[in-house]
């Protein structure tokens, strides 16, 4: 099946779910939010082809596969830490530092190196388009990634910190986390403080410790989300959340986003990855 | 023999770097790293239009304070972040708190405002309802915040109670030094008007907040 077949293929099964985001939307209105998801989630697990996230996966893997670009080569030589065309497992270790570009990087932004470097390809519309728009069916960045993602499902996320510059991800990622800024004073802590508070009824994970909060939330990301019926990445979630806070327009693929990406990872340590995941 | 010197120097490398790990990020990288991750802040903006969007990227004194501890000042630094936020309050020419909690109501719920996919003009919301339980018929509310209902009656009606509330809304970090909750009055995210009017929502006997 090509890359533009899968297209179609994804459009046409989005709305053979849409029956199924409806009602869910409707169990949601309610105050069981949290039911309302769990039920969807179950029926999603007695069908596991109804997770529209996998469409994502296979029109990644086409797009992995694709000859493109200036050098007209696929992806499949990229390195994503584990050696060109290894993706199995290198999900789990991302981000993390690659000598080629003397950069951690996070599995989004090392695919845009690799479009550039590898395929020659001109990434400023990739980029530009990287979080797909309501009902317009997913983006290449949201494919690649569910991709990359799914080929460490149910491994252990385990983070890279022995590099120098790893280790200065990690701690500027910290840093970044407890910053307070902006008009509202908002510091990532500030809403991902203490377990168990949520936002209007929105829960919110308590990332400022390691533990099951994050282990749940971060290595499920991209994921499925059932509020805007289409996946979202991680540059995504930061790039929202930064939204929130009241702050500019952040970078894509930017070197804060790896950082907190790389801090979250390690609060995030040992937790299974579920790519592309379901949530709200 | 080369091979095991590098190997040791790795190793002499990578220890310190994994038990280091809660060290702190130098202020001089987090400033390089901000600078080349929010590229061109205020090219979203029309010519000469507020906000100055690359003046969030650069925090002010309470903000830093309050960043560097965790929100956990040492007592003078609290004292201080209190006595400021004190000053910096601005109170109603006509001297009354309590404005419309109809208004207040709408207010509380609207989390519009200040946003980068927001209007530029529309008057921001304080998003009340956000953080906190106010209005008991108000079900999609967060606990970031304590609950709020019953407020006035809980504190009587009092004048005082009146003024220290439009107070905490105005500047939260005079009563509570760090407070996670916005500075909206300092911050220009709510005029004094919409303060009073959720003073009013909070405080007033006939507002259903009290009922
Ligand atoms: C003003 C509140 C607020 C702030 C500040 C905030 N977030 Fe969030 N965050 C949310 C909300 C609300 C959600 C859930 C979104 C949803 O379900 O639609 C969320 C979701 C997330 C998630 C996904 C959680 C999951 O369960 O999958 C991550 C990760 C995250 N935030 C990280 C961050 C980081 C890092 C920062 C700082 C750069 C930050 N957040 C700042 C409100 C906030
Ligand atoms: C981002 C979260 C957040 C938002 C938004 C927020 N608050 Fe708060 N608020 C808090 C927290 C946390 C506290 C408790 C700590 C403190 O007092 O500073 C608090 C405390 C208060 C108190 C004092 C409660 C007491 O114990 O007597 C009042 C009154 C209050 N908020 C009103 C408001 C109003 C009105 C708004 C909207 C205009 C608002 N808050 C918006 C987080 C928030």
């Amino acid at each position: 099946m090509t890359f533009r077949s899968l297209f179609g293929a994804l459009a046409m099964a989005a709305c053979a779910v849409t029956g199924h985001a409806l009602i869910a939307e409707r169990a949601l209105a309610q105050d069981d939010a949290a039911k309302g998801i769990e039920q969807y989630r179950k029926m999603m697990q007695d069908d596991p082809f109804a997770n529209p996230g996998l469409l994502y996966v296979d029109a990644g893997e086409a797009l992995w596969k694709e000859k493109r670009g200036t050098k007209n080569v696929s992806l499949e030589g990229c390195d994503m830490g584990k050696g060109p065309g290894v993706l199995e497992g290198a999900f789990a270790e991302l981000p993390r530092y690659f000598a080629d570009a003397d950069k951690v990087m996070d599995a989004e932004s090392r695919v845009i190196w690799c479009m550039e470097n590898l395929q020659g390809l001109d990434t400023k519309p990739i980029i530009k388009g990287a979080f797909s728009k309501r009902g317009k069916g997913g983006s290449e960045m949201e494919f690649l990634a569910s991709y990359i993602g799914s080929l460490s499902n149910g491994m252990k996320l385990k983070p890279q910190l022995s590099h120098p510059k790893e280790k200065q991800a990690y701690e500027l990622g910290e840093a970044l986390f407890y910053m307070r800024a902006g008009p509202h004073d908002f510091s990532c802590e500030t809403c991902h403080g203490v377990s168990g508070t949520r936002i209007r009824l929105q829960d919110l994970p308590d990332l400022h410790k390691a533990g099951v909060d994050a282990q749940k939330a971060i290595p499920t990301w991209p994921a499925y989300r059932v509020s805007t019926e289409s996946v979202k990445t991680m540059q995504h979630r930061m790039a929202d959340c930064y939204r929130q806070m009241r702050m500019p327009k952040v970078g894509f693929g930017s070197d804060a986003v790896t950082a907190l990406i790389t801090f979250l990872a390690k609060q995030a340590e040992g937790g299974e990855i579920n790519v592309p995941a379901l949530k709200r | 023999m080369k091979k095991i010197i590098i190997a040791a120097s790795v190793l002499a490398l990578s220890l310190p770097a994994a038990f280091a790990i809660a060290g702190e990020a130098s202020n001089e990288a987090l400033q390089k790293l901000i600078a080349s991750s929010w590229k061109d802040p205020n090219s979203k903006n029309p010519k000469g239009a507020k906000p100055d969007w690359a003046s969030r990227l650069t925090q002010d004194g309470l903000q830093k304070s309050c960043s560097t501890t965790r929100n956990s000042p040492d007592n003078a630094t609290a004292e201080r972040i209190k006595a400021d936020a004190k000053a910096s309050i601005v109170y109603p020419e006509d001297g009354k708190f309590l404005g419309d909690w109809k208004s207040g109501e709408k207010i509380a719920q609207n989390g519009r405002g200040l946003r980068y996919n927001d209007k530029v003009d529309a008057a921001s919301g304080g998003n009340c309802y956000a953080c906190h339980q106010i209005d008991k018929a108000e079900l999609a509310y967060g606990t970031i915040g304590p609950s709020l209902a019953s407020y006035g009656k809980l504190h009587d009606f009092t004048d005082a109670a009146n003024k220290a509330t439009y107070e905490k809304i105005y500047n939260s970090h005079a009563a509570i030094a760090c407070s996670n909750m916005p500075r909206f009055g300092t911050q220009g995210i709510l005029s004094i008007q919409q303060i009073k009017d959720v003073t009013a929502l909070l405080m007033s006997k006939d507002s259903p907040v009290n009922k």
